[in-house]
């Protein structure tokens, strides 16, 4: 059993001092040749993507969302199976900075401002599906209370209401506390700018704040407030996105085990994400001394724990289509998986294969330590987690109840185009984001620092008697 | 206004310190000494800091609170005030008031009206925005957000004297002390 002091040692390896610690961290900010040819490589990707994005919605909106493969009896999509994919990936951001703030588990300071950033981009890709699902997104406003000429009002029996305020709220509250959270670091880097524009940017957005203690007395109660108010937002927003099925009679759809399945489901994609991310940018940025090994591990084994809750969903699904003794259920599970034989089969046995067979080699100690290992497994859940949401979506639509209404789904090249350009525009937005603003928590993880500092001494004190 | 400046004046003297447990000490100190104005600013929050000024605010809470409160109230308000005059309509049977379907919406109102009550009471409590203070005249303030540790002790405190406090706050091993004025650098 490692002590505290071991184990922060290993959080923060190295000699440094609180300057340090702003240079290593401030200065990729400040010090922008440091964003060499990679940053430019990648950047121009996202920024492609960007571009791939912006010409599938214009076509999309110049043609209608019959461009789109959804039909009848298809009409969920590419649109919410990415909108579920990408709002489900939001949600490590959140499990990072509240819940294990809450927790007090340290090792969250040095991933919880990228994950953050993570969720709010995220967020902002899984929004526009829905935005343009509704066909005349320029009208968009209709789906939020508000008194209007036709004296028409939400309603708030439907599933699909709630969402509204779940997503709205979701992305609210993130930008909120992601900027609380930002607030000293703007300070720090304002007093570290050597050019005025710069320091005139950073003192508008730090707002003045002078790291005064009564101000950091009322901005800790605001954090840990904030934390537990995100808290629950975990557990309620992907419960809502399950609601949009649960809440309805599809066969395959309609289980009480959706909600706690799809809220592991999420932290499972969303980790797989931090890890995939932070693994390149780590090593182009060289902050292996703030993302280290062990965090890797942890988040390697809180990626195993949620995988296995959710190939437990997997389970129940199965033994409730049996259990259950309905027709419709029963003709489902065989849809999913008698391979070959039915339309969609296969994405069910990736799903297998992406989800729950390979994500298990993190049960190695030896695999949670290889990199490469991590991505390559990072990347399969990420994939793995995109095909549950498609067995989840076209398997039960294209054979529900009559078979004289099966049909079959396709997506067009205006839905892969989509699917791609918002991907450029996570890329996009991120590296945006690791050049502009720090992507480490500087004063977490000063306050880190300080405390082991206290705590090595105490540590040598009593040694000494 | 008068129309004539009246130029700076003292704003308070202030100490730097290196570490945390210093600025600590010399808080403790001077509370002891009899000062009570005083702030001291530091890169990261310095546990014992706000107990050693005797400061407390539990305001936030409350705010945060009442206003998770109202955010509750509204939605739960809006839901049952459109179902049940605005656009009472019959959906597949259901009673207008069908609390539990309304329960979501109370919930992210109430989440979503509590981040905002927490977040902007902080930064009201803070008084910012506010991107020129006095406090930022003092060279060691400029280093306060990456390694230095400051005390101020302000003028507007009762026992303020220029003089004694610049004595009284080099005694406690600074690294430097120096005078704060009100107006300079505007």
């Amino acid at each position: 059993m490692p002590t505290l002091a071991s184990e922060n040692e290993l959080l923060l390896p190295g000699k440094r001092t609180y300057k340090s610690i702003d240079e290593q961290l401030g200065d990729i900010v400040l010090d922008q040749s440091r964003h060499g040819k990679t940053w430019f490589t990648v950047f121009s990707i996202g920024f492609l993507g960007v571009n791939l994005l912006l010409v599938s919605i214009l076509w999309l909106l110049w043609n209608g969302i019959g461009v789109w493969g959804n039909n009848q009896p298809v009409g969920w999509g590419f649109d919410i199976i990415n909108f579920v994919w990408w709002i489900g990936i939001g949600h490590a951001g959140t499990l990072i900075s509240a819940i294990l703030l809450l927790l007090r588990q340290g090792w969250r300071n040095s991933i919880n401002r990228f994950a953050e950033a993570m969720t709010i981009f995220a967020v902002m890709c899984a929004g526009m599906y829905p935005l343009l699902h509704t066909g005349r997104p320029w009208v968009a406003y209709w789906l939020m209370p508000y008194p209007n000429v036709l004296a028409m009002w939400p309603q708030f029996r439907s599933p699909l209401v709630w969402d509204v305020f779940a997503v709205t709220t979701y992305m609210t509250v993130s930008i909120l506390f992601w900027y609380v959270g930002l607030i000293p670091d703007l300070a720090t880097l304002r007093d570290r700018a050597t050019s005025k524009p710069v320091r005139v940017i950073f003192g508008m957005l730090a707002l003045g704040w002078n790291g005064g203690a009564k101000s950091w007395h009322r901005y800790m109660h605001a954090s840990i407030m904030l934390a537990g108010l995100s808290a629950p937002l975990v557990l309620s927003v992907h419960s809502i996105v399950s609601f949009d099925f649960a809440m309805s009679i599809v066969p395959g759809w309609v289980t009480t085990i959706f909600p706690p399945y799809f809220v592991a489901g999420a932290v499972f994609a969303g980790f797989a994400m931090v890890i995939a991310l932070a693994i390149p940018i780590r090593k182009w940025y060289r902050l292996e001394d703030f993302i280290t090994m062990k965090h890797f591990d942890w988040m390697a084994k809180v990626m195993l724990a949620t995988g296995l809750i959710v190939a437990y969903g997997y389970g129940m699904e199965v033994f409730y289509a049996w259990y259950s003794g309905n027709a419709f259920e029963t003709a489902l599970l065989f849809n999913r998986v008698r391979f070959g034989q039915t339309p969609y089969s296969w994405s069910f046995w990736a799903l297998m294969l992406f989800n729950v067979v390979i994500p298990n080699a993190l049960w190695l100690p030896k695999v949670r330590q290889n990199l490469t290992a991590l991505f390559w497994i990072s990347m399969s859940i990420s994939i793995g987690m995109w095909f549950e949401r498609y067995v989840i979506i076209p398997i039960s639509l294209t054979r529900d109840f009559l078979p004289s209404s099966f049909g079959f789904y396709t997506p067009t090249i205006v839905d892969i185009g989509m699917f791609a350009g918002t991907i450029g525009f996570f890329i996009f937005m991120m590296f945006l984001f690791i050049r502009f603003l720090p992507m480490i928590n500087i004063f977490e993880m000063k306050e880190l620092w300080h405390h082991m500092k206290h705590h090595d001494k105490a540590h040598a004190a009593s040694e000494a008697h | 206004m008068s129309a004539v400046h009246a130029g700076p004046e003292v704003y308070g003297v202030v100490a730097s310190f290196r570490t945390p447990e210093e600025v600590l000490d010399a808080t403790l100190k001077a509370r002891e000494a009899g000062y009570q104005e005083m702030d001291a600013y530091t890169p990261i929050p310095v546990e014992g800091l706000t107990d050693a000024l005797k400061f407390d605010d539990v305001r936030l809470g409350w705010i945060t609170f009442l206003a998770g409160i109202a955010g509750g109230a509204t939605g739960l308000w809006l839901e049952w005030w459109t179902s049940n005059y605005a656009y009472a309509h019959n959906v597949g049977g259901k009673p207008l008031t069908s609390w539990p379907m309304f329960f979501p919406v109370l919930y992210e109102c109430t989440i979503l009206f509590a981040a905002f009550g927490a977040t902007f009471g902080m930064i009201a409590l803070n008084g910012l925005p506010k991107p020129h203070q006095p406090i930022f005249n003092a060279e060691a303030v400029n280093r306060a957000s990456t390694d230095r540790f400051v005390l101020c002790i302000e003028a507007k405190d009762p026992s303020f004297d220029e003089r004694k406090v610049t004595d009284f706050l080099n005694k406690l091993g600074p690294e430097e002390v120096e005078t704060v004025m009100t107006s300079e650098g505007y």
